[in-house]
């Protein structure tokens, strides 16, 4: 446990000393619900059903580009080496880092969320659910996104290769999480896809970590 | 023959299919016997150096 | 690992399984030209149109079998991954790397002629609201990331464990994906599409179905084969039998 919060602290450090690197997703958020409205003929009515969407796409996006060289500085550095030596399980350490990372990008993402939902016409209850989801589901798009770059960790380039290993694996993320908003807009209970995405939530949590301990060992190998 | 080739208003359905069928089994065909002939001049051509 | 019958360990055993492969496959390829044979024959021209679909139904003979593949190849990487992790078998990491692009070629057949069988019947090239079409594209999305990730790493056994890592993943996201698309439909009553009942399918046009399946599945054991040789023979390179082999 000890050496779990020491992971995490180290992350949350680094992460406070370079600020761009919370501050950028934000940004890259709310440019890309722009795009989309500008996209869209001014206030068209389609632009309001599309709304849980476009903001469950951007919040993923945003998430993903900044996850791509999440193992990178470890590897570089040697910290990956020392998951290796020490005594601690790898999958725990890596826990402990994604959860950090979580804290430094996904709940940003998650609290800017419903400003964004505001600009496409979400109200006070919408909103809710919409938090509600993107904080059950962020989690579980960060742990999935940490286990491709744990796949990728140490080439040269990846370019989009890291996107396309991920977007598959969270589809059902985002028919849960975009969906609660629906069906919460459709004035049907939210419960059941809220219900969903904790119980996906959980089986990353659980197994996520163990594979992507895996990836890093044979990358490192 | 034409009937046949018609297929009851539904030829370009079905014999598109039977063509994306061909091009996948054709593709699958070649694509490694290709490799092999590749492997085969790469592994005599190095066969010197190699260990 | 004693309980692991010595047969198999043997046959494990890059050499002996090039060699088993080479001897096998010319049966693969005659039953799979016979079953292609009958299957195209029974399909395209002995089996009766159908009552609600007329001709258009012959599409099943290509269709279903791809669909079919599709799933079983995933079945047999994601199979051949675990073992591959678990017991560090390089022949397990062969026929993983091997299976994607295959596993693809026919995803991608089952999806054309899917959307070709959908416009006549369905009235429409695509639709969202089923379970398995979008199911089918998550699969080729994943089949393509395996390749690529396979291709991304040059040393091949670490990025073959990789792609074992990832396609048992992503076996685990194949049926979440399909139950996440059923519920969505029941959540949008969008336009609903007349699905036809399953119709008890006659024995005329069921034979024909079955046999493209079987010849679908060897041609798939053939080529795969096939592709499991070029991998040993490269990782193996400069080894004696590999000499003895290409001389």
């Amino acid at each position: 446990m000890e050496a779990f919060l020491a992971v995490m602290a180290r992350e949350l450090r680094l992460a406070a000393r370079r600020r761009a690197e919370w501050a950028l997703p934000l940004v890259f958020y709310a440019v890309v619900a722009t795009l989309f409205a500008l996209g869209a003929s001014p206030n068209a009515p389609w632009l309001k059903v599309a709304g849980p969407s476009i903001l469950w796409v951007g919040a993923l996006l945003a998430a993903l580009l900044s996850l791509e060289r999440l193992f990178r500085g470890d590897y570089d550095d040697g910290t990956l080496e020392q998951f290796f030596v020490s005594p601690q399980p790898v999958s725990l350490l890596v826990a402990g880092k994604l959860l950090a990372q979580w804290l430094v990008i996904g709940l940003p993402l998650t609290l800017l969320a419903p400003v964004l939902g505001i600009a496409f016409g979400m109200g006070a209850e919408l909103t809710g659910v919409l938090v509600l989801s993107l904080g059950l589901g962020l989690p579980a798009l960060v742990l999935l996104a940490g286990f491709a770059s744990a796949l990728v960790v140490g080439l040269p380039r990846t370019g989009v290769l890291l996107p396309v290993l991920v977007l598959p694996l969270v589809c059902p993320v985002v028919i849960f999480g975009a969906g609660a908003v629906r069906a919460a807009e459709g004035g049907a209970p939210a419960g059941a896809p809220l219900y969903f995405l904790g119980a996906i939530l959980v089986l990353c949590v659980c197994g996520v970590p163990l594979a992507a301990a895996a990836a890093l060992k044979n990358a490192l190998d | 023959m034409s009937d046949f080739l018609n297929m009851g208003g539904y030829a370009v359905y079905v014999w598109g299919s039977y063509a994306a069928a061909a091009a996948v089994f054709a593709w699958n065909l070649a694509v490694p016997l290709l490799r092999r002939r590749a492997l085969r001049r790469e592994l005599h051509a190095g066969q010197g150096e190699a260990s | 690992m004693t309980w692991i019958p010595n047969w198999m360990h043997r046959l494990a055993s890059p050499p002996a399984f090039y060699a088993f492969a080479g001897r096998l496959q010319p049966w693969l390829w005659g039953a799979s030209a016979a079953l292609l044979g009958y299957g195209l024959v029974g399909g395209l021209a002995l089996a009766p149109a159908d009552y609600q679909q007329g001709e258009g139904f012959r599409i099943i003979y290509v269709h279903v079998p791809a669909a079919w593949m599709s799933l079983f190849i995933y079945t047999v990487m994601a199979g051949a991954a675990v073992i591959a992790l678990v017991w560090r078998i390089k022949l397990a990491e062969c026929v993983l790397t091997s299976c994607a692009p295959v596993g693809a070629s026919f995803t991608a057949l089952a999806l054309v002629s899917g959307m070709l069988w959908g416009k006549p019947m369905w009235g429409t090239f695509w639709t969202w609201s089923d379970p398995r079409l979008v199911s089918e594209l998550i699969l080729l999305f994943l089949y393509v990331g395996i390749s690529g990730l396979q291709q991304a790493i040059t040393d091949p056994r670490a990025a073959a464990r990789a792609c074992a890592l990832l396609a048992v993943v992503g076996f685990v996201n194949v049926p979440i994906v399909h139950y996440s698309v059923e519920w969505w439909n029941t959540l949008h009553q969008g336009p609903t599409i007349t699905k036809f009942d399953k119709p008890s399918i006659h024995v005329s046009m069921l034979w024909p179905l079955l046999s493209a399946a079987l010849g679908f599945t060897t041609f798939f054991a053939g080529v795969l084969l096939q592709r499991v040789q070029n991998e040993l023979l490269w990782r193996e390179r400069g080894n004696p039998w590999v000499k003895e082999a290409i001389a």
